[in-house]
């Protein structure tokens, strides 16, 4: 039930972009963000798609897949995209009732579903292709500039990447948990929101308990490794960018360059 | 009564990562059985055994609980579970309660027995694994292991389920907790004639206490027979990453060294019966 969680689960196959520095990633998605944001006629939207599927198809995760990381924004999508629509004054094409759909309403909400539409799939693009610790490494590399404001870049890199790693481990053990309690006759999914939530402790607690007993664990293997935060520490793989990273950020300085020429010109 | 009808489990069906998870299992579990079930890790015996309780259901197949199909519609899954109660991997981590009697309630309250009732089989349950009354307000956090799982057992067991499923209860234990829970289980089939099934890795424990062992490999069920004659397949066993009793090997060595030795031993007791069995026929020669 909750392995269906498809956003942000990295999608293991070979690919240029899967081996691209996690930090030409992160600007690439940068990029598309901006480009987003600052696009507002026909031909933006037309080049970011093109940027986006060109990059999708390079990166031969399935577009079926990416599609299915949009469910659980179709929500807002919808919201978004009929307020748009009723709501924007302008040239009137449809009245009934009390709605009016206007043109200007029209092409706006279009734009608007295609916009989340293409920041959602930019996004997850980056983590099926990107692993949990490859991102953090990523981001703890590019944002140590920080470090000048005393920001703990790296203590906080090491937290993100235990606590994604953390995830599916907690996954797994609410799911035995779970069974375990509904072999001794407990019920999780009758009764009222009261009796719901109550019917949670049983599950609550021995997950809190084994979630501190491993962080505990885990803090002590560090330890034993001499971990003592970033100071002074390498990597046994540090990033480095390669030919195809240069290639790469060519097309992300010109993506957005271009979008905005078209915004301006047009 | 449970019986198993070529059940097969399939994760993901129809997706293309399907995985078959078992195969065609057809077995029986008569009352009162004291049965081991062992194989190798991902061979499908914890699937196996959370099917017999309803907790996973099989994607083909039946299972019969008294004659009647487990999935057949109005059949009450939670009237199963307190019928076959499972005692999962390391219990000890579902304990939640704030003090050990009231965690062994859990159980029985979830039944929805009247109090008195409730507490008796939890003092019942207690004392079964060897938990005293001086425990009965401490917190189960404090305990050692050993009898954090004992507790967790007695939580099972305060259910009063016909058939009890243990899946290895001796995990991370020493041998002195290895051998009181295994030693209390053995009395439960005895004294009660609670059928049991023992889900294990050391063979040792299975052959010394277990009427019938069944091997699962690969999603299979491979043999399903006495102790004694599932070990004499201890070639076979080993290709699938499992192994006899260490006695075996050494009557299988002795054998071959030359000395006239019965080989079908499973237990360190009967080893050396049949070893001064056959040094007494040596002298008398």
């Amino acid at each position: 039930m909750m392995r269906d969680i498809t956003l942000g689960q990295y999608y293991p196959v070979e690919s240029p972009v899967h081996k691209l520095d996690p930090r030409t990633k992160l600007f690439g998605t940068l990029a598309l963000i901006i480009a987003l944001f600052v696009a507002d006629n026909v031909f933006c939207y037309g080049i970011a798609a093109v940027f986006l599927f060109g990059i999708i198809a390079v990166s031969k995760v399935p577009v079926r897949h990416i599609l299915k990381g949009l469910k659980p924004v179709i929500f807002l999508l919808l919201f978004s995209a009929t307020f748009n629509l009723f709501l924007t004054p302008g040239e009137e094409l449809i009245h009934f009732w009390v709605f009016t759909i206007t043109k200007e309403g029209l092409i706006r909400a279009g734009m608007m579903a295609v916009r989340l539409i293409f920041l959602v799939m930019g996004t997850s693009l980056l983590t099926f292709t990107t692993t949990p610790n490859q991102l953090t490494d990523g981001l703890e590399r590019s944002l140590r500039f920080l470090k000048v404001f005393r920001v703990p870049v790296h203590e906080i890199a090491m937290m993100m990447s235990i606590a994604l790693r953390f995830i599916p481990i907690l996954v797994e053990e609410t799911d035995k948990i779970m069974k375990a309690q509904m072999a001794r006759g407990a019920d999780f999914e009758t009764g009222g929101l009261i009796k719901k939530a109550k019917a949670m402790i049983p599950l609550l607690v021995p997950l809190f308990i084994s979630a501190f007993r491993r962080a505990s664990d885990l803090a002590m293997a560090m330890e034993a490794r001499c971990y003592h935060g970033g100071e002074g520490r390498t990597k046994m793989k540090p990033l480095k960018y390669r030919t195809a990273d240069r290639f790469a950020y060519v097309i992300l300085l010109v993506f957005p360059v271009s979008v905005a020429f078209l915004r301006v010109f047009l | 009564m449970i019986k198993l009808e070529r059940v097969e489990y399939k994760y993901n069906e129809g997706t293309p990562m399907e995985a078959e998870a078992l195969h065609e299992v057809s077995l029986e579990i008569h009352d009162g059985e004291f049965i081991g079930l062992i194989g190798h890790t991902g061979s499908g015996k914890s699937t196996l055994i959370q099917h017999l309780n309803g907790l996973m259901r099989a994607t083909g197949g039946d299972i019969r609980y008294n004659g009647e199909s487990i999935y057949k519609e109005g059949f009450s899954m939670r009237d199963l579970r307190s019928r076959v109660g499972l005692v999962f991997q390391y219990p000890e981590h579902q304990l939640f309660e704030i003090d050990v009697f009231t965690d062994v309630c859990f159980g029985p309250k979830n039944q929805g027995l009247p109090r008195e009732e409730i507490e008796e089989r939890a003092r019942e349950a207690l004392s079964l694994v060897g938990i005293g009354e001086s425990y009965y307000k401490k917190s189960p956090f404090e305990l050692s292991g050993g009898e954090k799982r004992r507790v967790a057992i007695a939580g099972v067991l305060a259910m009063k389920p016909e058939v009890l499923i243990l899946d290895e209860p001796t995990a991370g234990l020493d041998p002195k907790g290895r051998d009181e829970i295994l030693g209390q289980v053995a009395r439960l089939h005895k004294e009660r004639g609670m059928t049991i099934i023992l889900v294990s890795h050391s063979m040792e424990d299975v052959a010394k206490y277990v009427d019938r062992i069944m091997v699962m490999n690969h999603g299979r069920l491979v043999f399903n027979d006495t102790p004694r004659a599932v070990f004499s397949h201890y070639k076979e066993l080993e290709e699938m990453g499992l192994a006899a009793p260490q006695v075996t090997y050494i009557a299988h060595a002795l054998k071959e060294a030359g000395f006239p030795m019965e080989t079908d031993v499973i237990t360190v007791a009967e080893a050396e019966e049949a070893i001064l069995c056959t040094l007494a026929m040596e002298e008398e020669r």
